[in-house]
């Protein structure tokens, strides 16, 4: 018995239309595929490109609990990496042909991440601001139609929230200290904010692809209302800090109940999405020369577990 | 480099028991070079945070399962065989503890 293609179809639709899950054996429209492929894809990379910028300040934290932290931290960002890339794989590419992808430039990560690490402040803020603005992302991704993506978004969500608090305290902490460090703290989030506020890409009526992921209820939100969700939330948490944010346009509307708030740099944004952000080919770069260093860990280890095999074989 | 030792490394499965007294539960899967290697990638990868006390893993290979396509005439048999549920048999409100 064959299944035509308008039933296969009409049967992927009606799952969508139940909010049921998509599962990876089940019959999913090419262009579904595609758009999974190249959304998971992204955010896998970004998650292992993401381990640079604060692994840069492993070797140089100022104490043994800031240097645990920050390795447990940064251990997270590659298992969420690989959380994706597994849920990845199960639509039918291999690990290897992500990495090289990625290492080609045909598959893009989070433009955040080309921006450099100039302070050791960059690390609380890193997990105030942008594992924030990722939180605000990735919460309402856990409900998202392919099964597989779902259930590795809530894994990465429960263990973002260590993320986000731990760069808030550690910027509380430097608030508490002199008028050098709370100035390392300011000059940080200036330099954050507006990067912070483009990982939720491009305004609603300049992103093509959102009504057509928002129909097969991959993606739940606009980048616009996550946007403002992310701004409404961030506010009174800069004013607990002690910080002002570099806007403005910044101020509550009680009319919509929400705050305005000025509009990031998208010249900015789109220079650095084609790759001529501050350390897009260092990041590359870096990820390149890892690979490449780790070539003969992997070789090694499957001529161990190949010789292993064969004299378990002669046994 | 020969494509052999260039070859990935391969897939496998990885089920975690949550605690004591519960079942292991699939949470995901990883590559490894071979069996031991791929139970210490589960541990690193998957019980952070003590997710777990014991993990499976099995090469992806190795598992056989049931057809999407298939789904209604495999578990067709269980569907029309309401007897097998408790709700089927009407019980007087007076017999305690049933």
């Amino acid at each position: 018995m064959t299944t035509t293609e308008p039933e296969l179809q009409s049967g992927f639709d009606a799952t969508i239309a139940h909010h049921d899950r998509i599962e990876p054996r089940d019959w999913m429209p090419e262009g579904y595929r595609k758009t999974l492929v190249r959304q998971i894809a992204q955010h896998a990379h970004s998650e292992i490109i993401g381990m640079q910028p604060e692994g840069a300040w492993i070797t140089r934290a100022p104490s043994l609990r800031r240097k645990a932290i920050l390795l447990a931290k940064v251990q997270d960002e590659a298992g969420h990496g690989l959380y994706l890339y597994s849920a990845c794989e199960t639509l039918g590419v291999s690990r290897g042909e992500l990495t090289e992808l990625l290492l080609e430039g045909r598959q893009k990560y989070s433009s955040i991440f080309n921006y450099p690490t100039l302070s050791y402040a960059d690390v609380g803020t890193i997990g105030w601001l942008v594992d924030g603005a990722a939180i605000c992302n990735q919460v309402p991704l856990c409900r998202t139609s392919y099964g597989p993506y779902g259930r590795a978004m809530i894994r990465i969500c429960k263990e973002e929230s260590f993320h986000q608090r731990q760069g808030f305290e550690l910027l509380m902490t430097m608030m508490r200290g002199t008028d050098e460090q709370r100035a390392m703290v300011q000059e940080s989030v200036d330099r954050f904010w507006w990067p912070a506020l483009m990982m939720f890409g491009p305004p609603d009526d300049e992103s093509p692809n959102t009504a057509q992921s928002m129909a097969w209820g991959i993606k739940r939100n606009t980048n616009d209302d996550l946007r403002q969700r992310f701004v409404d939330m961030s506010v009174p948490q800069a004013k607990a800090l002690g910080v002002t944010l570099p806007d403005p346009d910044l101020r509550w509307n009680d009319e919509r109940g929400a705050h305005d708030f000025g509009s990031p740099d998208w010249d900015e944004f789109l220079q650095v999405v084609k790759g001529n952000g501050p350390c897009n080919a260092q990041r590359i770069a870096h990820r390149r020369r890892a690979h490449e260093d780790g070539a003969w860990v992997r070789e090694a280890a499957m001529a161990f577990a190949a010789r292993t095999a064969t004299t378990e074989g002669e046994r | 480099m020969s494509d052999d030792v260039r070859a990935e490394w391969p897939l496998y499965e990885v089920f975690v028991r949550g605690k004591r007294g519960l079942n292991h539960v699939h949470v995901g899967s990883l590559h490894a070079p071979d069996d031991e290697m791929a139970v210490r990638h589960a541990r690193d990868v998957y019980t952070r945070r003590n997710e777990g006390v014991s993990i499976w893993v099995v090469r992806a290979d190795a598992i056989t399962a049931s057809s999407p396509d298939e789904k209604d005439p495999l578990f067709a048999p269980s569907g029309d065989k309401v007897y097998r549920h408790p709700t089927f048999y009407a019980i007087p409100d007076n017999v305690p503890h049933m």
